[in-house]
């Protein structure tokens, strides 16, 4: 009796399972048929969709460029991914191009992480040196050899570059007795970072309670670093992070400014970071041009009109960015066209209006767009010029594969550290060092 | 008399065939997943464990020997991420498994809304851990968090949750206990109620309070129930990845800025991610595999010994 009943339910609960999981495998296997079936993109009029990959702040969604290529391509539909934190990005991104699997048709990589890309990842991405209307000379010499392998292929289109100067508040400087005009500004620390920091000091002995000269130790040395022409890798790609007298001077600078209490200690690009803009927590922070976006992002309604930009101490690239294409796509044609219509002078200008990030094509920079650009969240700072005037005094330094990790290591666990903790600086030394040995070279 | 006839031997050998082989056909789709998705990547670990293995070209090994190993006997952070792993597993698994032994007492009272206890008790663990690790991270903000507010009330000045090493470990415990009491709790729950009755009529016939009861009936009689949690937890609290990540933000992966909270799974999430070191990595899994071994070894022999005691 019992069989007879519990047989049939099995059965048809069988039969239903098989059912389901049938149509599971057709509907997959009918919709990657639709979507691997043409070659490449190359045919112009079939509806196919780009997924772009990127990180922070590219300003494309921002100033409308999807939707303007979109107008003009109808078979094209773009989607943007778009990751918050620019490591975990960078760490899911190697995962999936080491599977070959996940990716988007273009993926952005970060300056720091190019020449990980170039060496040991130059074979997974397409060579878009070769592609129709891209000519590597359109970019500056140096940011387009930052993404040249060692076989020539240029995998990466530059984005933005980051010339760096100083973003400052002119109601604490004016409470702290310190100029406020950008030029007397920048004149108070021209040519030295030392300077920076006494100048630092004698703001903190009159700065309103609760206030500090800059916001971390941490964005104090990557801004020092970023001036020298030789950085954590000699002239070969070689990390040399013991022996570099770029890292040493950065370390010794932020150790400075960390001892007399000039910064407020806090980590870049965290939630209490940002939320120290709002409250005015800090006067300065050193500002590659996309660093506006951020700042007139976070400080918001409140702080506009109240930030101005002053010359850094010393000349500077901090950031900037690719865009690639992995050869895994599906569109890769369709994606360079795309990725090459993004890079392009005018596309720059117009991200550039918009979120600050600073076109990196010598047209780009040379546009009167770029050139009289005043963002309207600083009044009538020439941003423009000023940091187009920055990037043409740029010395460009050889990246190595490990600049990434060890940079993470110096800013995370050493200067951190010391600013947390009250850390000795030459322990602290020693432990990035310690955490370096650890974690590079197999 | 005729022989009997060969379809009828062919029936019973098939039916013979049926009775000893289904069994293994029918648990073959598990052993053939754990086979797939367990013991071939296990394997695989151990044999890149003995490589040096780049995470951008995975398929270049160069033979490593066990150097992997020695080095990370000689490296100061991963002991630093044993231990912390160890003062972890014992803030969050004690006050854990007690917690969850008294509520399950108080649970097999009879009580109004039982069931709705029942089912409230086990609404942490139904909340994800990114979520819960959030909502951990704005109370214990040291500048705007409610928890220092509430310290500061009785007199506690400013702790440093995230920055200092025993305030960020008990701040991450806080957040295992949190989603774990009441998942073990119902565990115990249900072992106590297997218990005879009679056994606390008899008690409280002789006179036992409620603590002598719960004490001298209720934990001699769910050991068994008690030793599977310690191991289940143990299990988890080596393998805690996580909270201790979401907890420390940007500086999550390396547990903090001094690694004050590191646990080892983070450090082989560091060492094989950001640090593309899939060879040491692999031999950061081995080896809190073998962590994890002796500490099930341990176990055993302590149940042995127990259920020696009880004559059993």
């Amino acid at each position: 009796m019992r069989r007879s009943t519990t047989r049939p339910r099995r059965a048809a609960a069988l039969a239903t399972a098989t059912v389901a999981a049938t149509a599971l495998l057709l509907t997959s296997c009918s919709s990657s048929g639709s979507g691997s079936g043409d070659a490449k993109g190359g045919d112009t009029n079939e509806k196919i969709t780009l997924t772009v990959g990127d990180f922070g702040t590219f300003g494309y969604q921002e100033a409308g460029l999807y939707t303007e290529y979109m107008a003009a391509h109808p078979n094209i539909t773009i989607k943007a991914e778009t990751a918050q934190d620019g490591q975990k990005y960078w760490d899911a991104l190697t995962t999936h191009l080491a599977a070959g699997s996940g990716l988007t048709d273009i993926q952005a990589v970060e300056v720091g992480y190019i020449a990980q890309a170039t060496s040991k990842l130059g074979d997974k991405f397409v060579d878009l040196g070769k592609t129709e209307g891209i000519t590597a000379g359109a970019w500056l010499p140096w940011k387009s050899t930052q993404a040249t392998t060692a076989k020539g292929e240029l995998i990466g289109l530059g984005t933005d570059i980051g010339p760096m100067a100083i973003c400052y508040r002119k109601d604490l400087f004016q409470q702290a007795g310190l100029p406020t005009d950008r030029e007397a500004v920048g004149q108070l620390w021209a040519g030295d970072w030392g300077k920076f920091i006494e100048q630092g000091k004698a703001f903190q002995a009159k700065a309103p309670a609760g206030t500090f000269f800059t916001d971390s130790a941490s964005g104090l040395f990557n801004a020092v670093i970023s001036g020298e022409s030789e950085q954590y890798s000699d002239s070969s790609g070689k990390l040399n992070v013991k022996d570099s007298a770029a890292v040493k001077k950065a370390w010794d600078l932020s150790v400075a400014a960390s001892q007399a209490k000039i910064s407020a200690g806090l980590r870049q690009f965290q939630k209490p970071w940002e939320a120290a803009f709002a409250n005015a927590k800090f006067a300065t922070v050193a500002c590659p041009s996309w660093m506006t976006g951020i700042v007139s992002k976070q400080s918001g309604e409140a702080g506009k009109g109240k930030w101005d930009i002053a010359k850094a101490p010393v000349a500077a690239n901090w950031g900037g960015a690719f865009l690639t294409v992995p050869k895994a796509g599906k569109h890769t044609k369709a994606a360079a066209a795309l990725a090459a219509w993004l890079t392009a002078p005018e596309q720059q200008a117009k991200v550039f209006t918009k979120v600050g990030n600073l076109p990196s094509t010598s047209a780009g920079l040379q546009l009167p767009a770029v050139q009289s650009a005043k963002l309207d969240y600083f009044g009538d700072t020439p941003t423009g010029q000023i940091y187009a005037a920055a990037a043409s005094s740029i010395k460009p330094a050889k990246i190595g594969p490990d600049d990434g990790t060890a940079k993470t290591i110096i800013t995370d666990n050493g200067i951190l550290d010391i600013e947390e903790h009250g850390t000795d600086p030459a322990k602290a030394w020693q432990t990035v060092l310690k955490g370096i040995a650890d974690k590079v070279n197999g | 008399m005729a022989t009997p006839a060969p379809p009828t031997s062919w029936r019973s050998r098939l039916y013979r065939l049926d009775l000893k082989a289904s069994p293994y056909a029918y648990i073959a789709p598990f052993f053939l997943c754990f086979a797939a998705f367990g013991l071939i990547p296990l394997v695989w670990t151990g044999w890149l464990s003995l490589h040096q293995v780049d995470l951008l070209t995975p398929d270049v090994m160069e033979w490593r020997g066990l150097g992997n190993y020695t080095r990370l006997w000689d490296s100061e952070q991963f002991w630093t991420a044993l231990r912390n792993t160890f003062t972890i597993g014992v803030l969050s698994t004690v006050p854990q498994l007690l917690m969850a032994l008294g509520l399950a007492h108080l649970l097999n009272y009879r009580l109004r809304a039982r069931g709705f206890f029942r089912v409230a008790v086990l609404a942490p663990y139904a909340t994800s851990i990114a979520a819960a690790t959030l909502v951990f991270v704005q109370l214990y903000n040291p500048d705007y968090g409610m928890i220092n507010w509430a310290l500061s009330a009785v007199g506690v000045e400013r702790t440093d949750w995230f920055a200092d090493t025993w305030p960020s470990q008990i701040a991450i415990s806080s957040i295992v206990t949190w989603r774990w009491t009441g998942y073990n709790a119902l565990i115990y729950l249900a072992a106590m109620q297997a218990v005879p009755k009679d056994l606390y009529e008899a008690a409280s016939l002789d006179g036992a309070s409620r603590w002598q009861q719960f004490t001298r009936i209720t934990i001699p009689s769910i050991r068994p129930t008690i030793l599977f949690t310690i191991i289940v937890s143990t299990i988890g609290a080596t393998q805690l990845f996580g909270e201790p990540m979401l907890f420390g933000g940007g500086v999550g992966v390396s547990g903090g800025s001094a690694h004050q909270y590191q646990t080892l799974s983070l450090y082989l999430y560091e060492l094989g991610w950001p640090s593309r070191q899939l060879g040491r990595a692999s031999a950061v899994a081995w080896t809190m595999l073998l962590i994890l071994l002796l500490v099930g070894a341990v176990n055993l022999l302590i149940a042995r010994r127990n259920r020696a005691k009880l004559g059993g």
